[in-house]
């Protein structure tokens, strides 16, 4: 049944007008000779030009991305951890409400951890800016780590960890050596993940960040307030460009490798 | 000199009183909550015996081998190997090695650094590693296939990969959990017999679980029948089959008749049994029952005759009955037996001639005979 029937065209332009319209919008006036936001004057990438010289932003990006990157990571080791400790331990008392509390934080209202993270810094009188920005970032994240890893975990073959010990190697050798690598793509994704929501957080940012530690989403928000510049559109083109990189390139690797196993696995079943 | 199953052993040391055992499981126990996978077992294990562990699943057989390989604590009890009690050993410790089920190939590693994997854990220098793992991928045959990772490796040379990888540290022990389990038929019967062949050749103690009893009968110098965490039998499969010390252990292994009723007469050796399907059974019996006691008598289906006509030796045990059913399986005719008390029997005649004048058929009246030797008495 591969008709394209007008119901199926029409509803085919509907979904993905809304899914990205806006976007498009938005990238093609990066590209505006004129200064006003909606009407066309011609192409141009002087926008882009003044972004780079727009020190304010280029400082904020660059906050975003080392607070990305240091939370990211700090995110999955914990993340990872905690994954472990459910996974494994499957029988201490209160195993059942513990997983409950990592997922509670998936389903809090952003405003509300950003809230509870400014009154926590307030009461031990910690000065908010960078380092108060990554750990409510490791915060939130951490939990979307672990959810990524536990499911990896659950289909884990725990034999493989028997086999290493039984072979001699030390409980950490055998996490380092068979477990580790193993559970690796479930790792760099749920790394990617935390990544990505570090990236775009604003609300929780809000809260927690002081003075000299603004994120670019914080920023392109209070200049927005100001009126729109095609400068905004140009920063946000780029950050679009970048996650559309490396989804595609995430997508391509998945499915080569899986093409590869498969053409393997009939390779080695046919007897060569 | 008269031997259970036609078969001589020269590997025996079970039988020698001064032979001291390799390993001894100790009154071990182990518990899980509220379950007792293995209840208070006592067993002897001899330096270069093939010995299985055979039972229907849950029966603790599994428990026994991983706390043998050090996965499982005994909850008491004591587990010794070569003079050393082990229970407290961590596995990355013990001298004994483990081939999985699911053979637990490292699927990020090629076949070579799968093999090499324990002996770089012991710190073993490059180039032995490397001859070593080179005379492990002869010793199976898989030379061809060093740099391939797991998933690019059919069934059966996985399995191979998985033995290599536990032989390669040279264990005192080798202990094999199902190691056939996931082969074809064809493969698990060569297979066998390339296990048996490098037991003898390694001069190794292998320890193997298994549910499948044609694998334990053909593999092992003795088999130890478990049920419920306990030992019920352990000896050769020839006693275990012909000599079966218990109903539980008759019925487990092959096929069998067992048939109830009370003990007659008892003396030199022989007793005669009085059964419920209304005949008397003169066997011999190893200590007879005394008189007046319920027995049981177990009676394997190739050990009777099925004639038309009455034995004409009075001394052979027989009784009429009619043919039921008849199965014929190729190599063998099964005949299964209605005798006159409504009982079925099952009898399994050779087909040894290509071409029988006049067989059985359906619903004849028959004799099923067999002799005072043909038989076990069963206590329980």
């Amino acid at each position: 049944m591969n008709t394209w029937s007008r119901f199926n065209i029409v509803s085919v332009v509907i979904g993905f007008s809304f899914l990205y319209l806006p976007i498009v919008l938005l990238v093609v006036f990066s590209f505006n000779e004129s200064k006003l936001v909606t009407v066309w004057a011609g192409f141009s990438i002087k926008w882009y030009v003044s972004l780079f010289q727009n020190q304010g932003l280029m400082d904020a990006a660059w906050v975003t991305i080392r607070v990305a990157l240091i939370s990211a990571t700090v995110a999955t080791a914990l993340g990872t951890m905690a994954a472990l400790a459910l996974t494994r331990y499957t029988r201490f008392r209160g195993r059942l409400l513990f997983s409950g509390m990592v997922y509670a934080p998936l389903v809090m209202p952003e405003v509300i951890t950003g809230l509870s993270l400014l009154l926590l810094f307030v009461a031990i009188g910690f000065d908010r800016g960078f380092v108060t920005v990554t750990l409510a970032h490791i915060t939130f994240s951490m939990c979307f780590v672990t959810v990524v890893v536990q499911s990896r975990l659950l289909s884990f073959d725990r034999s493989i960890e028997e086999a290493a010990m039984d072979l001699g190697a030390t409980p950490v050798k055998t996490f380092l050596e068979v477990t580790l690598p193993v559970i690796a793509p479930a790792v760099l994704s749920g790394w990617m993940l935390a990544l990505t929501l570090s990236l775009d957080d604003l609300v929780i940012s809000s809260f927690t960040s002081g003075p000299g530690a603004t994120t670019l989403p914080m920023k392109i928000y209070s200049q927005v307030r100001l009126g729109v510049t095609p400068e905004i559109n140009a920063a946000c083109t780029i950050l679009i460009g970048f996650v559309a990189i490396g989804v595609i390139i995430a997508s391509i690797m998945t499915k080569r490798r899986e093409v590869q196993r498969q053409r393997d696995e009939q390779a080695a079943f046919a007897g060569r | 000199m008269k031997s259970l199953g036609n078969i001589r052993r020269s590997f025996a040391p079970w039988t020698d009183p001064d032979a001291k055992p390799y390993i001894t499981f100790r009154n071990v126990t182990k518990r899980f909550g509220d379950f007792t996978a293995v209840d208070d077992l006592t067993l002897n294990i001899y330096h270069r015996e093939f010995f299985a562990l055979l039972g229907a699943s849950g029966c603790g057989k599994s428990t026994l081998l991983r706390m043998l390989a050090g996965f499982e604590r005994p909850t008491s009890g004591e587990i010794i190997l070569d003079g050393q009690d082990i229970a407290g050993i961590p596995p990355y410790k013990r001298p004994v090695n483990m081939m999985f089920q699911s053979y637990a190939l490292f699927p990020h590693m090629t076949v070579e650094s799968n093999i090499g994997f324990g002996l770089r854990q012991d710190g073993m220098p490059k180039n032995e590693i490397a001859e070593r793992v080179t005379q492990m991928l002869k010793l199976v045959k898989l030379e061809k296939f060093a740099k391939r990772k797991p998933h690019q490796l059919s069934g059966g040379q996985r399995q191979r990969v998985a033995l290599a990888r536990s032989l390669a540290k040279r264990p005192k022990v080798l202990l094999l959990d199902e190691p056939l389990g996931a082969l074809d038929k064809k493969l698990r019967e060569e297979t066998q017999f390339e296990l048996m062949d490098l037991q003898q050749e390694l001069g190794l103690t292998f320890v193997v679980v298994t549910h499948d009893q044609e694998e334990a009968m053909t593999m092992a110098d003795r088999i130890a029948v478990m049920s419920h965490g306990k030992v019920i039998q352990v000896a050769t499969p020839a006693e275990i089959y012909e000599a079966p010390n218990s109903r539980f252990v008759a019925d487990f292994i092959g096929d069998v008749n067992i048939l109830d009723g009370k003990v007659s007469a008892s003396g030199n050796g022989k007793i005669e049994l009085a059964v419920a399907e209304g005949f008397t059974i003169r066997t011999a019996a190893g200590s007879a029952p005394p008189a007046g006691s319920a027995a049981g008598f177990a009676i394997r289906p190739e050990k009777m005759k099925v004639t038309r006509a009455a034995p004409a030796d009075a001394s052979v045990n027989a009784a009429q009955g009619e043919i039921w059913d008849i199965g014929y399986l190729g190599d063998m005719t099964v005949f299964y037996v209605k005798l006159d008390s409504g009982k079925v029997v099952k009898a399994s005649m050779l087909n040894a001639q290509r071409e029988v004048e006049d067989p059985i058929a359906y619903d004849e009246k028959v004799w099923v005979s067999f002799g005072e030797t043909a038989g076990v008495v069963l206590k329980d």
